[in-house]
């Protein structure tokens, strides 16, 4: 009974902070850039505005994958709450990451075949980092169980540490934030057009905002087991990676993805083998 | 409850898209300054998208010719309904003075609906923000009326 009380809330609490923290992005980075910026509230409208549009496909295919991208992102999300499985929540989650690239590629589009192929590089960039982040978990809890983790009283950031900050990589990829939004940019514009989101328009691109909030919600949830002991540095680790986010994205240019890859291999997963030798040597 | 939060999110949410139908450049100077940190449209929710698929709003600049026509034809086509078209400055509305030229159709109405005619030469930001506004008026009442 329990877990199924904490997959509603998981279920609900995706869209709706997802959407929330869509809000203040849009309104901090408005505020970096000496602009006033939309209502907290916009992206809500601009989802629900997508879902009040014709539907418009190019293939049947379009349907199913965003469809499966959306119930892929809940069900991970859904597990998050109820305490699952790492490993499960992770491979449920990458299914639906590889589903957004299926819908890009079976459009003829130029712009949306090249964004597919630039979001297949992203997701080789920051699957292994997410991994490598699971098995650091398993080496301090002894158990892939996120249950495990309250069992803990250390913050696990003392612990994995180089690890928080390879996951800051796979956060920066999965928000689309510069300098790795090249299969598509959360801004308006960038030079592929929208990238892998090209071909998706009206409901369909509305589910794949959606789906995107799940995986926001995700990545940060994962982000807050570092700092399991106190909810108020909880928020303020949230709080503090976020503005870091915010400020990298505003700061940076888009970069390639040749570099990306260089970057989160070399420094990434040298940061998580480090620690988890750290762990073993321990 | 959800449909009556739809219409409220349409008018509050418009995506727009721009496009130089062979203009001389000043009313796209004037559009993109809408984007600028002085006027800043974002605080209404607009967004300038490159993407026909992902647009509600089509402003176009400049006088349509036979070689760009289809490609306006071809954009409006795109985009899914419900949708406006918004001509800005003098050549968008009519040609301007490009009008008697032998390469050129007219204004952007020659080639699909308009709802929205911004004068101007250039037209001034705050004349397409307002504009922009106006659409919005219309193609809610396009949409009240279709059902």
């Amino acid at each position: 009974m329990d877990i199924l009380i904490l997959v509603i809330i998981g279920l609900l609490a995706g869209p709706l902070l997802g959407g929330l923290i869509a809000g203040m992005d849009r309104r901090v980075t408005a505020w970096f850039q000496s602009r006033q910026g939309p209502p907290i509230m916009q992206p809500f409208y601009d989802v629900a505005k997508l879902f009040g549009k014709e539907k418009m496909v190019v293939n049947q295919w379009q349907i199913l994958c965003a469809w499966v991208y959306v119930i892929a992102a809940a069900i991970s999300l859904a597990l998050f709450f109820a305490q699952s499985d790492l490993l499960l929540i992770f491979f449920v989650q990458a299914v639906g990451a590889v589903f957004l690239v299926m819908g890009a590629m079976a459009a003829k589009s130029p712009y949306s075949q090249v964004g597919a192929q630039r979001e297949l590089m992203q997701i080789l960039a920051y699957e292994p980092v997410l991994v490598m982040v699971c098995v650091g978990f398993y080496m301090v809890t002894g158990s892939f169980s996120l249950g495990a983790v309250w069992q803990q009283d250390m913050p696990l950031l003392a612990k994995m540490p180089l690890l928080y900050l390879a996951l800051g990589y796979a956060l920066t990829i999965k928000l689309r934030k510069s300098p790795f939004d090249f299969s598509t940019s959360h801004h308006g514009h960038q030079e592929l057009v929208k990238g892998v989101l090209t071909e998706y328009s009206g409901p369909y691109l509305g589910l794949i905002e959606i789906a995107h909030w799940y995986e926001t919600v995700l990545v940060l949830g994962l982000c807050a087991l570092f700092w399991h002991t106190n909810v108020i540095w909880m928020a303020l680790l949230l709080i503090v990676t976020y503005m870091l986010e915010i400020l990298v994205d505003n700061t940076m240019a888009r970069m390639t993805w040749r570099w990306m890859l260089k970057r989160v291999w070399l420094v990434g997963m040298g940061m998580c083998v480090v620690n988890l030798i750290w762990l073993y040597a321990r | 409850m959800f449909g009556s939060f739809i219409k409220k999110s349409r008018a509050k949410s418009p995506w727009i898209m721009h496009f130089d139908c062979g203009s001389c450049n000043g009313c796209d100077i004037e559009v993109l300054a809408c984007l600028t940190p002085l006027y800043d449209v974002e605080r209404f929710g607009i967004i300038n998208v490159g993407n026909p698929k992902h647009a509600d709003v089509l402003l176009v600049t400049g006088t349509v010719n036979h070689r760009n026509k289809k490609v306006l034809k071809n954009l409006y086509d795109q985009m899914p309904e419900p949708k406006a078209v918004i001509a800005i400055g003098a050549c968008g509305n009519t040609g301007g003075v490009f009008r008697e030229a032998y390469n050129v159709v007219g204004g952007v109405d020659k080639i699909i609906p308009v709802d929205v005619y911004v004068p101007g030469c250039p037209a001034k930001p705050e004349a397409i923000i307002d504009g922009v506004v106006l659409g919005l008026a219309k193609f809610a009442q396009k949409v009240e009326e279709a059902e």
